[in-house]
């Protein structure tokens, strides 16, 4: 089959793709030609699989609660046991997560493939992780077809048009979630996303808002709750550690947010300079906004910042994408603290976005050069300066 | 006033194959060749045509650029032939070697009675100034250029490297006669550096005249420019020259003995050699004898010097110039499903510096590593890899990023005027992009050499 596909074969054009599929089966018969003739066993398609195994407790976490909360929505009560019923809310999960899971692989996947034979390179395996990590920041219930739109978006003016995996600026995962959110306000914010099947509840006045939500309401006129005892009784600390709570498919539970840490802190594959920086980050800037207060949202505990909302999955799987990242060792902690300070800076300040953690850590994105600029220029100076006490 | 250096990065690549203490009897090789792409960026002009008779120490060619440097036989013969490459490059020089080798006989000298030219002319004329090596560009040292100081390792700590203290034994004198010529070169010091871990032989401790500096740490701490970096960095328009322990034999033996004598103790290394153990050689010896009979398998790489900076030859192929080893290692030439031996394996039988491999479970194991690149190039992703195993203080990612977009400046201020591609092997292995790095840094060099020097 091989010759069809190989130059001046009848399917040359579709080498890249063929390509694609030989080396995931099999790794390919390359020998080093140059310079070291052995090399590491680690390579790029073994790093991102593991990014997408420590991504799999968020992803089954997020199917049964996506499950558990269709089904209180449709029933139109919350006092639902969260750990009854099991195996039907893992399929009502399933119904809903599937098949954003298919839309963002089948139409990201797609054009990398374009693009590979365009450019006649095989598949870069950069999207096999974007594409799981659209669906677990996607509200359960948008729309497939806008899923289908941010994902196209992000791939191409997120990524491609740069020149592929490793070239990106952007997050891409976290482009096609802003793609949505400033595209589409009305279906990515407000009460009626975050649970599947809320649009179709039959009882008057059931809403399907987060934490986030109601807490960005004491910012307003019209709070949700009187006090912030009575949102704190309502969303326990313990809840938002487990995550049997309404969000993003996959940001709820700290608990498979840190078995997804761990696993990549352990390979190495995720920095620790940047998840711990991140997570310091957001507790100062908790801290200091405690400090000012006057109002519950301004006196939320610092540490509840870090369970709800996306914070801790933003921390985890975004903001430690080493592409978008800063890449120097104090580049990394420079980025991580000011992108944890940003996300609740944004949350808790601008009404507009009751979650910060997707536009701080774009902004950090952009910015990220700028801090290695400057440790580049530190390293470089050090060195300058021994050529003077020489 | 010797300095100690504990290095925290780098990393100990732990193969199969060491050689053992043993060492065989110098043969007269059948040929010998000199490849002068040994020495990088020289234009050779040929002083011999094919057909004519040389001793050793005979001039074959010279530098195009620096006339008085020239390179010499190492043994006495026929030149048998001038193979040349596209556009003509030469590529090797063959010559049949005599049974008994024919020396071009000069008189011994007391180094210490010679003014530095003397030293200088008389190096160069016998074909011993090939051996001295500068930094920046790594390439042969420019007569003309005033180094602030010399470096000489006195152990090699890549993968299988010789014991150097086990093979310079008993060379005391000859290494002393070596150290005394270098010590007339430069105004500045001598630096010998040690293995701040071992201890070292007395050809090492006992020598006179020169810095003795220890370095602790893992691979690259043998090499010169680590060495360099941590004692006497060299910045922008300085020069430092480094000569390799063995060669600084090999020089010290013509200043006692009037002759050019190239014999060196080789290590015959890597998993699939059979009895891996010591050999005496001369340099550019033919190693096809040496190594019939002697290899396991078929479908083998023969590597002149070390699996991580040696150059691919033939399994009748000739050593290196500079090299003090010889290593064989299996050809990775074969598809690997990906849940058995492939990209998702479990990967027992894979050295990694990465945690994705069970390599840290497996302490103190020898792994027997193929060819294979272990997966397909792609642009640079991972980060924090290279940094784990570059023990200086320059960003090796920058740097290298530098390099690739040819960014003059950018490698200026970056620092590539202290680091050759060697300094990188580590890096290049590491690399999870399966970057050619060390490729790349020879490029930048090379464009820095055009436009700076």
């Amino acid at each position: 089959m091989e010759p069809k596909f190989a130059k001046g074969g009848k399917l040359e054009k579709w080498n890249p793709v063929f390509e694609s599929f030989t080396t995931l089966a099999f790794t390919p018969a390359h020998v080093t030609k140059r310079g070291a003739h052995i090399r590491d066993g680690v390579d790029l398609k073994r790093t991102m699989m593991t990014v997408i195994i420590a991504m799999l407790p968020c992803l089954l976490f997020g199917i049964y609660n996506t499950g558990h909360w269709e089904m209180v929505a449709s029933a139109g009560d919350r006092s639902i046991d969260f750990w009854s019923n099991g195996g039907e809310k893992i399929i009502l999960g399933l119904w809903v997560v599937l098949p954003l899971i298919v839309v963002s692989y089948g139409v990201g996947l797609t054009i990398e493939f374009i693009f590979g034979i365009l450019r006649g390179h095989s598949l870069h395996e950069g999207f096999l992780v974007s594409g799981m990590l659209i669906p677990l920041v996607m509200p359960a219930d948008v729309p497939l077809w806008m899923v289908g739109v941010a994902t196209a978006f992000a791939v191409i003016i997120g990524k491609e048009i740069f020149g592929g995996t490793g070239m990106n600026i952007l997050n891409v995962a976290l482009t096609a979630r802003a793609f949505l959110f400033f595209a589409y306000p009305t279906s990515m914010s407000g009460d009626k996303v975050w649970m599947a099947g809320t649009e179709s509840t039959s009882v008057d006045g059931f809403t399907g808002s987060t934490a986030l939500g109601d807490l960005a309401s004491f910012m307003g006129d019209k709070p949700v709750f009187d006090s912030l005892d009575s949102f704190t009784n309502n969303y326990s600390f313990w809840d938002s550690i487990v995550g049997n709570i309404p969000g993003s498919i996959g940001e709820t539970s700290v608990i498979a947010i840190m078995l997804g840490a761990a696993i990549l802190l352990f390979t190495g594959v995720g920095s620790l300079r940047i998840m711990a920086s991140f997570f310091a980050g957001g507790y100062l800037m908790g801290i200091l906004l405690n400090a000012v207060g006057g109002n519950p949202y301004l006196d939320l505990p610092a540490e509840y910042h870090l369970v709800i909302g996306g914070f801790a999955f933003g921390a985890v799987f975004m903001a430690t994408d080493p592409v978008t990242a800063a890449q120097t060792a104090t580049g990394k902690i420079i980025y991580g603290l000011l992108g944890g300070c940003m996300a609740i800076l944004i949350r808790v300040l601008n009404p507009a976005y009751p979650e910060g953690v997707m536009l701080a850590i774009l902004f950090m994105n952009v910015m990220a050069p700028i801090i290695d600029h400057y440790v580049v220029q530190a390293n470089i100076k050090r060195r300058m300066k021994r050529l003077k006490t020489a | 006033m010797s300095k100690t250096v504990k290095l925290r990065k780098g990393l100990n690549i732990r193969l199969l194959g060491e050689a053992n203490k043993t060492r065989s009897e110098l043969v007269v090789p059948k040929t010998i060749s000199i490849k002068p792409t040994d020495f990088h960026g020289m234009i050779p002009k040929m002083v011999v045509k094919e057909g004519d008779q040389v001793k050793a120490g005979g001039s074959i060619f010279y530098d195009k650029y620096n006339e008085a440097v020239k390179c010499a036989s190492p043994v006495s013969g026929k030149v048998q032939a001038i193979v040349r490459g596209e556009k003509r490059k030469i590529m090797e020089i063959i010559v049949e070697a005599d049974a008994e080798i024919q020396y071009e006989q000069g008189t011994p000298v007391e180094v210490s009675s010679l003014s530095s030219e003397e030293v200088k002319a008389k190096m160069m004329a016998a074909g011993l100034w090939l051996y001295v090596r500068q930094r920046p560009i790594d390439i042969v040292a420019n007569p003309t250029n005033e180094p602030k100081a010399i470096f000489v390792s006195a152990f090699d700590s890549s993968p299988l490297a010789p014991d150097f203290d086990y093979v310079l034994h008993g060379n005391d004198a000859e290494f002393q006669a070596g150290l005394n010529a270098l010590s007339k070169l430069t105004t500045g010091k001598v630096h010998l550096t040690l293995n701040g871990k071992a201890a070292a032989d007395a050809t090492f401790t006992q020598a006179k005249g020169v810095q003795i500096n220890k370095i602790i740490g893992k691979h690259p701490a043998g090499n010169v420019g680590t060495q360099i970096h941590h004692i006497d960095p060299i910045n922008k328009g300085e020069y430092v020259w480094t000569v390799n322990a063995q060669d600084v034999v090999i020089i010290g033996r013509y200043f006692l003995t009037g002759k050019y004598d190239a014999r060196r103790t080789v290590a015959l290394t890597g998993s699939e050699v059979k009895d891996p153990h010591y050999v005496e050689l001369i340099s550019g010896s033919n190693v096809g004898n040496l190594l019939a009979g002697q290899v396991t398998t078929d479908n083998v790489r023969v590597i002149s010097g070390n699996v991580l900076t040696g150059d691919k030859i033939a399994a009748d192929g000739h050593l290196g110039f500079y090299h003090n080893q010889i290593t064989v290692i299996p050809e990775g030439d074969q598809l690997k499903f990906v849940l058995t031996k492939g990209w998702m394996g479990p990967g027992f039988d894979k050295f990694s510096n990465s945690r994705l491999f069970p390599t840290f479970l497996l302490a103190g194991k020898k792994f027997r590593l193929d060819t294979n690149t272990n997966g397909e190039e792609r642009a640079f992703v991972v980060t924090g890899e290279l940094e784990r195993v570059f023990p200086f203080d320059i960003l090796p990612m920058q740097l290298v990023k530098a390099a690739i977009t040819d960014d003059i400046d950018g490698m200026e201020a970056l620092g590539i005027y202290e680091v050759a591609p060697e300094d990188f092997a580590l890096c290049e292995y590491v690399c999870t992009s399966k970057i050619d790095i060390q490729d790349k840094i020879r490029k930048g060099l090379d464009l820095i050499q055009q436009e700076c020097m």
